[in-house]
């Protein structure tokens, strides 16, 4: 009877906001355990509403399924379709197939460090969505510092990777260990300079007062930050081992990379975490540059977890779709864009930003108001369009000069002597 | 600190079994970190002896071999060894079938090059979509050999004197269409890799070979083509009445991989005008002459060449009067394409090196036969 009139004088049912059932739980909960068991039931909570509840579905349906699905649509196959309705079964019979294999290790392999690393690589998946907001109250640890922690945590995985590559003592997987070291340090750098400009905008580095700061003024950081918004893909890209940038596990060079060695579940933990650090990392640039779970006053009607699921899966999208078009860059040509491109762009960003924010500030008498963001945007807009175009003139690449994409014709053979006449074919 | 650190090069093995070596091709690279210092080819895991047993069999009996050989352009090896044996015995061929020959040869080329193109982009990394488009072209035109031969790889069609079935009623109207269908399609490959950004960087500059280079190994086909120089066996030595047909041979600039992959689309092309024609022009009358069964062909020799996809394609046979050839001798485009291989992936990285490999097409069936 208690129970009923308890739960009577909540408003559990309210699905917009679902940390609104965990209240009533814990609160519930309050009544009859001991004083603090209840912050350890809270954080199983969080952990149950975000890894199982989001990020597992999301992995198994669209990391697994729907890329499959995408990309055979793209490459003209049908995709799965056989286990379940749909083939949606077919993540579940993938992990079923995964645990029943065997998880070899070869011989002279170091064997501690090579049953340790898919440990490591799984941990810090976990631990990412803590500071993620799905919703005005639903965030599990709303610390001041988010942003600096999701980078740090971010990065472990590098070196989970770096294990595997190094203990399967295989050459193919050394490449891949090397070549993903070598990789993650260029492109953190120009990735936390785009992030800086964010921060300088938005004055926080917590994710949840990003997304206040985004609704509050109704204008979204991707509008703002244009160029900010596309080092972060391309970095995280890179980092993330996706495909334009794959060349850590590039299968048609180096075999499998870091996983050549791994078999089974292991290598299972290895293939669904990759796809949750994606997915984390989707999470994270929907609500840094996609207002997170906002949406231009609507999310007063539309529960706002489901505004920011449908950002993070739109956000996905464009790494399934990027995977199944683009060939893979080279190691060297990777490092050169990295450093000689994305790194000086994303300096001359943070300047930009810093002038507008003082701009702001002065022409506003520390007052802000929104309409000079509007101008800032279509100034930014145009500022990343011709940085990036000056910067690339200025690195030497003209488009005039290029090989032609046809090539010359001849009616008749002129025998084993090169043809030096006639440039150009039409 | 430098001269501390010790550093050695060590041996990578690419292949036997590795994702791009198209089949069970091995290549021995010494490396310097991704640096390629010295590469040798590994060859021989596909060998079957090919033309060895063909000492022991018949001259008919031989065409099956030559499928087996370059498996992916069995059509050309037909037409290679039965102009080689007609030349020997002296025997004509009628103008119907000749003229399904160059149609066929040119549906071979087609099929060929779009496996040639889309295994090269998956090389570059192009994950599987382009090559899944070619494959998706090339099937219809492994339907019509299907329907017209009955076997889609291994179509066992030409025969001494002609070849061994008329067209159907069906073949027509299908390579219309697919007449219709390959110059769209191979715009739409354009579009996604001829001006692909990633594409260019990858290809052009690599893997550069001079024409020197290039005719000092003898390379041929579009190999040799892209180095800049104007060869094409179809136009230098006619055979089959190609001196009818109104074609022309795609040249390329630098020689890189980029020109190989822009030349095989263009003469994908051309293939198309080439069959259009044959077929506009398609005469009647018997498609075969009658040949005996025992051919014994006058002692002596012969070479006869085609063009190939991969490039020149020659068959060598020594009769002795006996129902058997004497000596049977193939002169695989791979093989000798292959040649070129070390030179021009030694200063390159382990990427470029899987990338020149796919650029020069090789079928391990017809290095190894």
């Amino acid at each position: 009877m208690t129970l009923l009139v308890f739960l009577a004088s909540k408003n559990w049912y309210d699905i917009r906001d679902l940390s609104n059932i965990s209240r009533v739980i814990l609160e519930g909960l309050d009544r009859f355990l001991p004083s603090g068991i209840v912050y350890v039931v809270a954080v199983l909570l969080g952990f149950v509403a975000s890894f199982l509840i989001f990020v597992l579905p999301s992995q198994l349906i669209v990391g697994v399924y729907g890329e499959r699905k995408i990309i055979g649509r793209m490459q003209s196959r049908l995709g799965p379709n056989r286990v379940g309705p749909k083939g949606l079964l077919q993540p579940i019979a993938d992990a079923i197939k995964l645990m029943q294999k065997e998880a070899l290790t070869p011989k002279f392999a170091d064997k501690a460090v090579m049953w340790v690393a898919p440990i490591i690589f799984v941990a810090p998946c976990v631990l990412l969505f803590a500071v993620i907001p799905f919703g005005p109250n639903m965030i599990i640890a709303d610390i001041p510092v988010a942003l600096l922690y999701f980078l740090a945590v971010s990065s472990i995985p590098v070196l989970a990777a770096f294990m595997a590559g190094w203990s399967a003592n295989n050459k193919y997987s050394l490449y891949g260990a090397m070549r993903i070291v070598a990789m993650t340090i260029s492109y953190e750098v120009p990735l936390v300079m785009a992030l800086m400009g964010v921060v300088l905008f938005t004055g926080t580095l917590s994710l949840q007062e990003m997304v206040l700061w985004q609704k509050s003024n109704d204008i979204w950081v991707v509008f703002l930050q244009p160029l900010a918004f596309a080092i972060y893909f391309i970095c995280v890209s890179a980092e993330l081992n996706r495909t334009p940038t794959d060349i850590a596990e590039a299968e048609s060079e180096i075999v499998a990379g870091y996983l050549t060695e791994y078999s089974g579940m292991k290598w299972g933990l290895f293939y669904g975490m990759d796809i949750g650090y994606a997915i984390a990392a989707s999470a994270f640039a929907a609500t840094v540059f996609l207002g997170g779970w906002s949406f231009f006053g609507l999310d007063k009607y539309i529960p706002p977890w489901a505004i920011f699921i449908a950002k993070t899966h739109l956000f996905y999208f464009l790494f399934i779709w990027t995977r199944g078009t683009l060939p893979r860059l080279r190691l060297d040509q990777l490092m050169t864009f990295a450093w000689k491109f994305m790194l000086p762009v994303a300096l001359i960003n943070l300047v930009v930003v810093a002038t507008e924010r003082m701009l702001w500030q002065e022409l506003t008498d520390g007052k802000l108001t929104q309409g000079y963001l509007y101008l800032f945007a279509i100034v930014n807009i145009a500022m990343a369009v011709a940085i990036v175009y000056a910067w690339a003139r200025m690195l030497g690449y003209s488009p005039k000069d290029e090989t032609p994409m046809r090539p010359r014709l001849f009616n008749d053979a002129r025998g084993y002597v090169p043809v030096v006449s006639e440039k150009g074919g039409r | 600190m430098s001269d501390q650190v010790k550093s050695e090069p060590f041996i990578l093995n690419i292949g036997p079994q590795h994702p791009s070596t198209h089949g069970v091709f091995r290549v021995k690279v010494k490396v310097d970190g991704e640096r390629i210092l010295d590469a040798e080819m590994v060859m021989g895991y596909l060998h079957r002896s090919i033309e060895k047993l063909a000492e022991e069999r018949t001259y008919t009996q031989n065409i099956p071999f030559t499928d087996r050989t370059d498996y992916l352009a069995s059509m050309s090896n037909n037409l290679g060894y039965v102009l080689a044996v007609e030349k020997l015995a002296g025997i004509d061929v009628p103008e119907r079938g000749q003229a399904i020959r160059v149609i066929m040869a040119e549906l071979q080329r087609l099929a060929s090059h779009c496996m040639a193109v889309g295994a090269f982009a998956n090389d570059t990394g192009a994950w599987q979509t382009p090559v899944m488009w070619t494959f998706r072209e090339r099937e219809k035109i492994l339907d019509i050999f299907e329907m017209t031969s009955g076997a889609r790889l291994t179509c066992n069609y030409m025969r001494i004197g002609g070849v061994a079935f008329d067209l159907r009623p069906e073949f027509e109207p299908m390579v219309r269409k697919i007449l219709a269908d390959f110059p769209p399609f191979i715009e739409q490959l354009e579009d996604m890799l001829s001006g692909n950004e990633i594409f260019r960087a990858r290809s052009i500059g690599v893997g550069v070979l001079s024409p020197e280079m290039a005719t000092n190994s003898s390379l041929s086909g579009p190999v040799l083509r892209s180095a800049g120089i104007a060869w094409d066996i179809r136009k230098a030595d006619p055979y089959s009445g190609y001196e009818k047909y109104d074609f022309q041979i795609a040249v390329g600039y630098n020689g890189d991989c980029y020109d190989r992959f822009i030349v095989r689309l263009e003469e994908m092309r051309q293939s198309c005008k080439i069959i259009r024609q044959a077929l506009d022009g398609l005469p009647g009358g018997p498609h075969s002459t009658q040949v005996p069964l025992a051919l014994r062909p006058p002692a002596g020799e012969a070479y006869a060449r085609v063009e190939g996809p991969r490039g020149e394609l020659g068959y060598y046979v020594v009769s002795d009067e006996g129902p058997t050839p004497y000596r049977f001798h193939i002169r695989p485009p791979s093989f000798i394409n292959l040649s070129a291989l070390r030179e021009i992936t030694i200063g390159s990285t382990v990427a470029d090196a899987i990338v020149i490999l796919g650029s020069i097409d090789i079928v391990v069936g017809e290095i190894d036969r």
